[in-house]
C-alpha cells in the first residue's frame, strides 16, 4: 500500500532523512516512534508529499508520488491524515468541517456529503456537537472530530501525526479508542506516537527513528522484548515506567 | 462672530449631489481594492520569484508616490486609454471613472499589505490540513485560510476604508466636485458663508467617521 525506497530530504545543509526505506502492507498498522527531532512527522509527511524529498521513491496505492506527473490533490483525497494540532478550520461548523472537501474535492452533492458526515460523527460518539463550531469543543473532541473529516474522504490508508501529544492526558483515551476500532477494522495505518499502549495493541510494526534513520523495523513483540540498537534500549527504558 | 446656518437646507441638493460622488468613490474603490489587494497579497506569497516581484513592485510603486499625483496620472492616462479602448466621443465625462480607478489600485497596494499580515497570521497547518484533504492550493486559500484572514483583519480592513473616504477630498483635482466641495468651495464662497461650510462639513465627516470607528471597534469586541 505505502512503499518508501532510499528516501532521503535536506534542510538547507542539515539532512532530516538518510536513505530511508520502508513498507506498509494493505491492512497493517504501523507505529513510528522515536525521539523528538529523530524525523518521524517529517517521514510520514513525505507520504502524502506534504513534504517534498530529494531523493528516493515513494509510492502509495499503486501511484508514484515522487513523479512529477503525478496529480497530488487526487492522491491526498484517497490519503487521509491527522494532525497533531487537529487543524479543524475554525470558520465552519463541524459539519461543515466533513463535507467541505467532499463537496469541494469528491463532487459529492451537499446532502450525501452531510449524510456521510452525520454518520462519521456518530460513529466517533459526537453526533449531538454537529453544528458546533471548533472551538466550543474540548481537545479530545476535536480530535476525534478531524479523524471523522478524513475517513469522510472514503480514505485507503490513514497517516496520524502524534494526535494525541497536544492532549490532556485525560483526553488521550478517547482518541486512541476510535484509532483502535479503526484498526481492528482492517484500516491501513501509520502513526507516529509514543504510546506504547496503543502500539502494543494493534501495530503490526513498529518504526524506531533515530536522526533521520530508521534503526529498528520489525515486529512489535520483537521490538519490546528483544530491541537490537541500544539507542532503541535507551529509548524504550525513558518511555515505558 | 455670528454664523450663519441658513444656507444649508436649500443647498442640500447640491451637497447631496456631492455627498453621491463622494460615496461612490469611497464604496467602488473599497470594494475593488479589496478584492485586487487580496490578489496582489496572494501573489505576494507566492513561491513563484517572479509573481512575488511583481506583486511587491506594485505595491512598492504605489506606496511610494503620493496620491494626489496618481490621481493626477490617471486622469491623464484613463481617458486616453478608454477612449482607444472604446472609441469614446472625446466629450464623454470620464473624471469620475479615473478617479475610481485611480483609488481602487492605489488603495488596493495598502489593502494587500494587510492581507498579508492577515494570511501569514493562518497558521502554515491550516493550508496542510486543506491540502491533505485533497484541495488545491488555490481552493486551500479560498476556501480555508482567507475567510480566517478576513475575519481577523476586518477591522483593519475597515479602517482603510475611512481612511480612503476622507482622502477622496482630494478629487478635487480632476475639478470632480465631491461632497467637501460641493459644501465649501461652491455653496460656502458663494455665499459667503465659507467659515460656516467648512464647520459644516468637518461635523459631517466627524459623525460619519466616528460612526464607522465605533463599527470597528464593535467588530473587534466579536473578533475577540
Amino acid at each position: 500500500m505505502i512503499s518508501l525506497r532510499n528516501i532521503s530530504k535536506w534542510y538547507g545543509e542539515f539532512q532530516v532523512l538518510k536513505d530511508c526505506t520502508t513498507h506498509v502492507g494493505k491492512g497493517e498498522v504501523v507505529v513510528v516512534c522515536g525521539p523528538s527531532g529523530s524525523g518521524k512527522s517529517t517521514l510520514i509527511k513525505t507520504v502524502n508529499a506534504l513534504e517534498p524529498i530529494q531523493q528516493g521513491t515513494i509510492i502509495v496505492d499503486n501511484v508514484n508520488v515522487t513523479n512529477k506527473a503525478t496529480n497530488l490533490a487526487k492522491l491526498r483525497s484517497k490519503v487521509g491524515m491527522v494532525f497533531q494540532h487537529f487543524e479543524l478550520f475554525p470558520h465552519l461548523s463541524i459539519v461543515k468541517n466533513l463535507t467541505l472537501a467532499q463537496v469541494k474535492v469528491l463532487k459529492r452533492d451537499e446532502e450525501e456529503a452531510t449524510k456521510k458526515a452525520l454518520t462519521l460523527l456518530d460513529r466517533v460518539g459526537l453526533l449531538a456537537h454537529a453544528q458546533k463550531f471548533p472551538g466550543q469543543l474540548s481537545g479530545g473532541q476535536q480530535q476525534r472530530v478531524a479523524i471523522a473529516r478524513a475517513l469522510c474522504m472514503d480514505p485507503v490508508v490513514m497517516l496520524f501525526d502524534e494526535p494525541t501529544s497536544a492532549l490532556d492526558p485525560e483526553m488521550v483515551n478517547e482518541v486512541l479508542d476510535v484509532m483502535v476500532e479503526l484498526a481492528y477494522e482492517g484500516m491501513t495505518m501509520m502513526v507516529v506516537t509514543h504510546e506504547m499502549g496503543f502500539a502494543r495493541k494493534v501495530a503490526n510494526r513498529i518504526l524506531f527513528m533515530d536522526e533521520g534513520t530508521i534503526i529498528e523495523d520489525t515486529t512489535k513483540e520483537q521490538f519490546f522484548t528483544n530491541p537490537q540498537s541500544d539507542r532503541a534500549k535507551d529509548f524504550l527504558a525513558k518511555i515505558i515506567h | 462672530m455670528e454664523f450663519d446656518w441658513s444656507g444649508i437646507i436649500p443647498n442640500l441638493p447640491y451637497i447631496l449631489k456631492g455627498m453621491k460622488i463622494t460615496l461612490q468613490i469611497t464604496v467602488v474603490a473599497v470594494i475593488f481594492g479589496i478584492i485586487w489587494g487580496t490578489v496582489l497579497a496572494v501573489m505576494r506569497l507566492s513561491s513563484i520569484k517572479i509573481i512575488s516581484w511583481l506583486a511587491k513592485a506594485y505595491v512598492n510603486t504605489f506606496r511610494t508616490i503620493p496620491l494626489v499625483m496618481v490621481l493626477l496620472w490617471f486622469y491623464l492616462l484613463v481617458p486616453q486609454i478608454l477612449s482607444n479602448i472604446f472609441h469614446l466621443p472625446a466629450s464623454t465625462d470620464i473624471r469620475l471613472i479615473s478617479a475610481i480607478v485611480a483609488f481602487s489600485l492605489f488603495e488596493a497596494a495598502y489593502y494587500s499589505e494587510i492581507m498579508r499580515a492577515g494570511i501569514q497570521s493562518i497558521s502554515k497547518g491550516q493550508l496542510n490540513a486543506a491540502l491533505a484533504l485533497g484541495m488545491t492550493k488555490i481552493q486551500g486559500m479560498y476556501l480555508v485560510v482567507l475567510p480566517q484572514a478576513f475575519r481577523i483583519m476586518a477591522p483593519l480592513l475597515l479602517t482603510q476604508g475611512i481612511i480612503l473616504f476622507q482622502d477622496t477630498t482630494l478629487v478635487y483635482v480632476l475639478s470632480l466636485f465631491d461632497f467637501f466641495y460641493q459644501s465649501v468651495e461652491i455653496v460656502g464662497k458663494r455665499d459667503g458663508t465659507y467659515v460656516e461650510m467648512i464647520l459644516f462639513a468637518a461635523c459631517v465627516y466627524f459623525i460619519i467617521c466616528f460612526a464607522a470607528s465605533s463599527l470597528v471597534n464593535y467588530i473587534k469586541s466579536r473578533i475577540a
